[in-house]
């Protein structure tokens, strides 16, 4: 049964994004890299140093650098776009929308500093609508990794969708939640944690702060199903209506706003297959956050295993 | 050339009389001799190969004159000329803004303003990179020059040194609304493309000569992109349209394309070209 760790045990998303994009840079000639003056903060610098001619900064402009990735995968390119999640959804989104998702493009757009993760940056570079603009495009699929492995295993899958990929990572060093690639499929949710009390549902950095909560849990003889919904457009149907079917409660963990994201996403899901399950969405709610460093932050909305674990304890005794 | 330019402008004089719901007139007429002078000497292209790749690459930023863009491939053979009776009719590949999806020969799809020369840019980028001997070419309005995307590309295409690309502005003067003049001027239009690092050339761009002089490549070791401010009428060729923020887009009756075409016979006559028209 053991296999070899991956190496990207223990790595931030955005670092292990940065190393394997140098190592497919390496095989595939045709990947480019692209970033708007922030190469060093996204990791794309590492592809930059190896590779400089494949490597361009557009400086402080993320809406001629998301054109000029149509046009150079129009041009037969797989263009890695690179900036901050709010930049990314906001800044770039009608060229990300009409030249690069209309026109079913190979651009994979890698969006750092996603969530709260900039902690005292402050509202405007935090980053809580991004998965609810992205999810509304036709013809993209939407990605958030839930560590370093599931970053690298993300990215190297990605290069082999025929159209485009929103792939939303963190600054901060996710905890923990996989040792190895294997077994972590674009589409395909993964159980990371067997249970039959309730089912949490989790993307990103949520992921690990919800196998905490459910150790928390297992501790008073609550079992918690713990699911990583890392491809959240398209959406595992399959899983999810499973596990709401099985446990009878869901609870929806995201660093994202509660509007539009990956609660929303289970919501259809559930609410379409007439499943009439207890069911609570828990990430920013639909307010501007406020500012303070990242980890106080998780802890103040409740996204840290302590208030996963309460809003669980909550929702069951509903 | 000039017989190609004015059989474009048939073509959207009759889309202008025949397309429900009105067509882009204005912005379509004056691109006649640019694209014609595209199409029919400057652009390395195969109507039957659309997608070869060391064809050269034209983006029409300008989506909205899409109507002149595909006359100008289908008198150029990637279609019949014929299909663009089709247009705006439900589930025709020809409609109001550049979709290159649905028509062989469009490169990319266009039609919000400010979207274009980036994407030129990342095809040059591609080019250079590749070492690759075709061009890029996009045909941007004036009025879209008022989009600070516009200007990161230009920014960009000097700072990458894209000496593979040519930007050709269709200097109308008018937008939706009116006079570029009043709306947001864009004055000094070439000096501040020169400014921006950019092989910068005035011309009429309704003359022919001119433009193909200008389309020549630029000088070995010039890195630069290649600017062409195209000074044009909107509307140009048909009387009652020219330089009119009304021209912009809407319908001709029957009587009034009778009128419009009865002036581009004329106009085929007086450079001795009866014959022109079909």
């Amino acid at each position: 049964m053991s296999e070899p760790e991956s190496a990207y045990v223990g790595l931030s998303s955005r670092d292990a994004f940065g190393k394997v994009l140098v190592e497919l840079g390496r095989a595939n000639p045709r990947i480019v890299a692209l970033t708007a003056d922030l190469g060093s903060s996204v990791r794309t610098a590492w592809f930059a140093e190896e590779f400089p001619d494949r490597a361009f900064d557009f400086g402080i402009a993320e809406q001629d650098m998301m054109g000029a990735a149509a046009g150079l995968a129009l041009a037969g390119k797989i263009p890695f776009v690179s900036t901050y999640a709010v930049f990314a959804s906001l800044r770039a989104a009608e060229q990300a929308r009409t030249d690069v998702a209309y026109g079913n493009l190979p651009v994979r757009i890698c969006a750092s500093h996603s969530g709260l993760t900039i902690g005292p940056g402050g509202p405007t570079h935090q980053s809580i609508e991004d998965v609810a603009i992205y999810r509304g495009m036709p013809n993209m699929t939407v990605i958030v990794p839930a560590d370093g492995v599931g970053a690298a295993a993300a990215t190297r899958a990605a290069v082999h969708l025929s159209g485009p990929a929103y792939m939303r990572l963190s600054r901060a060093k996710e905890p923990t939640v996989y040792r190895s690639e294997n077994g972590i499929h674009l589409g395909i949710a993964n159980t990371v944690r067997q249970g039959t009390d309730l089912t949490i549902i989790a993307c990103g950095p949520c992921v690990g702060r919800s196998l905490e909560a459910a150790s928390l849990l297992a501790g008073e003889g609550i079992q918690a199903r713990v699911i990583d919904v890392h491809t959240i457009k398209p959406i595992d149907v399959q899983t999810v209506v499973s596990a709401a079917d099985e446990t009878g409660t869901v609870l929806t963990v995201e660093e994202h706003s509660i509007t539009g994201g990956l609660g929303s996403a289970v919501a259809e899901v559930l609410a379409e297959a007439g499943q009439g399950v207890r069911f609570r969405r828990l990430g920013i709610p639909d307010q501007f956050p406020t500012t303070g460093p990242y980890e106080e932050l998780v802890a103040y909305y409740g996204l840290d295993a302590a208030g996963i674990a309460q809003m669980a304890r909550g929702l069951l005794a509903d | 050339m000039r017989r190609v330019a004015l059989d474009l402008r048939a073509d959207i004089v009759r889309a202008g009389r025949d397309v429900d719901g009105g067509v882009h007139l204005g912005g379509s007429l004056s691109l006649a001799e640019i694209l014609s002078v595209l199409y029919f000497s400057i652009l390395r292209v195969d109507p039957q190969n659309p997608h070869w790749p060391q064809r050269d690459r034209l983006v029409l930023s300008k989506g909205h004159g899409n109507l002149a863009l595909c006359a100008a491939l289908g008198r150029r053979g990637f279609f019949s000329i014929e299909e663009l009776s089709s247009f705006n009719v439900l589930g025709s590949p020809y409609s109001m803004h550049a979709d290159f999806h649905r028509v062989p020969g469009i490169e990319a799809s266009a039609g919000s303003l400010g979207h274009g020369l980036p994407i030129a840019v990342g095809m040059a980028l591609s080019g250079k990179l590749d070492g690759a001997g075709w061009r890029v070419y996009c045909l941007l309005s004036d009025g879209e020059m008022m989009e600070g995307s516009s200007w990161e590309a230009m920014m960009a295409a000097a700072h990458h040194e894209l000496r593979n690309l040519t930007a050709i502005i269709d200097r109308n003067r008018f937008s939706l609304d009116g006079p570029t003049a009043e709306i947001m001027d864009l004055e000094p239009l070439y000096d501040k493309c020169v400014a921006f690092g950019w092989r910068t050339r005035q011309v009429d761009g309704h003359d022919v000569a001119a433009l193909l002089k200008a389309l020549a490549p630029p000088p070995e070791g010039d890195q630069r992109p290649t600017m062409i401010i195209a000074h044009t009428i909107k509307g140009s060729g048909v009387s009652f349209l020219e330089n009119r923020a009304s021209s912009h887009f809407g319908s001709l009756t029957p009587l009034q394309a009778d009128q419009a075409l009865d002036e581009l016979r004329q106009a085929g006559a007086s450079i001795g070209l009866e014959e022109a028209m079909g």
